[in-house]
């Protein structure tokens, strides 16, 4: 079983199995549509907001994401579990070095 | 003579936001062993190959990064004097009590310009599974996963780097080994020692304070840091570069992620250093052969990552 998962304003769509994150899915499909940090909801620079859909989060450290803004939908597509269709909006930004 | 005053990095406390994972992947990847679970919560692990008690506590939390490192001194005396050495450079030291950790003397401890906080302390208990000593052999016990030899050093992320630096230097008598420079003179990046090793102790500038770039585990050699690899793509260990080497410091390594977004890094080699060498340096527009020698830029997550 998998999700479609859309990003707002982009026409890239990909699919997320179940039990996977939102971002390790998009890193295999090798789409780069949020930077890739830690994985492990510790770094912040994956942080999406969703605007629809169903899902669940694995740990995500306070200090990326505060109480106030789970409540509002923020969340680190690396602990982002879609039940079903999720529309997001990327948030997150890794400084270039180049 | 031999080392005195600051010998080594011997501890680090790592926050972790789930215990369980953090255990799986410390012990059974890494290759510590438990030591002891205590009320508070936090867990002490020992690598195979260090003499005392414990290196990394793990503490569980609701945000990952580092509470603390600590340096081992040779001696008590040492404390007293590291303590007017602190002060007079501006720092404010606090006691910290015997058995805080179990099995460790009394600390001082401070925090420095950059944010990070670091004790000082001089003793500990020793292992119960210490490195052999009576005709040894090279193990005590079976390496586990990677099996890495021992906790080796911090790379930290702060803003005043220049201020850390000079704590540790005039307080604590460590060296500068190695520095990344901007053109316009700024210190990009630190590599510090107190012993004979290319560094101790790094640091980066950085806006933030207090950040947390990586705890490194030695290994033995290169084919060990292959094997290591081959682990973290069998358990799909969150990876960030590598198997490479680092022109700083020539250490063969690799980067890699615990489960809460804190990284690691297991390498081994790297020079020999002595206080008469003289101090290396990198341009800025040579940044990325120094980070990483064999792909020769950085990638993006080595200066935007951190916990
Ligand atoms: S990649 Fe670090 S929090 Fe998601
Ligand atoms: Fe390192």
């Amino acid at each position: 079983m998998s999700h479609r998962i859309r990003f707002e304003g982009l026409d890239e769509v990909f699919e997320c199995r179940n039990n996977e994150s939102v971002l390790v899915a998009m890193e295999r499909l090798g789409l780069a549509v949020v930077p890739v940090g830690c994985r492990g909801g510790g770094c912040g620079v994956c942080k999406v907001r969703v605007l629809d859909g169903w899902y669940h989060t694995g740990k995500m450290s306070r200090a990326q994401v505060t109480e106030q803004e789970e409540r509002e939908g923020y969340a680190l597509a690396c602990r982002l579990y879609p039940d079903g269709p999720l529309v997001l909006q990327a948030i997150g930004k890794l400084v270039r070095v180049t | 003579m031999a080392l005195t005053g600051v010998l080594r990095p011997g501890f680090v406390q790592i926050r972790v936001l789930d215990m369980k994972e953090a255990l799986t992947h410390y012990c059974d990847r890494l290759g510590l062993f438990e030591v002891s679970r205590e009320k508070d919560g936090r867990v002490y692990l020992h690598a195979m190959d260090e003499f005392d008690r414990h290196s990394v506590i793990l503490r569980e939390a609701d945000q990952p990064g580092m509470d603390r490192m600590g340096f081992k001194v040779r001696t008590e005396h040492d404390l007293d004097l590291f303590e007017k050495r602190l002060r007079d450079v501006g720092m404010e030291v606090e006691h910290v009590e015997a058995g805080e950790q179990p099995g460790v003397g009394r600390r001082i401890s401070f925090v420095a310009p950059t944010g990070h906080r670091f004790d000082l302390y001089a003793e500990m208990e020793q292992s119960a599974l210490p490195p052999m000593t009576h005709n040894p052999d090279v193990m005590q016990v079976d390496p586990k996963g990677m099996g890495v030899q021992r906790f080796d050093h911090c790379l930290l992320y702060g803003d005043d780097l220049d201020g850390t630096e000079r704590v540790f230097v005039e307080a604590l008598d460590f060296e500068v080994s190695e520095t990344v420079t901007a053109p316009d003179g700024t210190r990009i990046a630190s590599f510090l020692t107190c012993s004979n090793k290319a560094h101790d102790l790094a640091i980066v500038r950085h806006d933030e304070k207090g950040k947390f770039h990586h705890a490194s585990f030695l290994l033995e050699d290169w084919s060990e840091v292959g094997r290591a690899a081959d682990i973290i793509t069998r358990y799909n260990i969150s990876i960030d570069i590598g198997p490479t080497r680092h022109g700083i410091t020539r250490g063969k390594t690799i980067y890699f992620f615990d489960p809460s977004g804190n990284r690691n890094e297991v390498f081994a080699g790297g020079y020999s250093y002595y206080p008469d060498n003289p101090r290396r340096n990198w341009d800025a527009d040579e940044v990325g052969k120094a980070i990483f020698y064999y792909e020769r830029v950085l990638n993006d997550r080595f200066m935007g990552v951190v916990t």
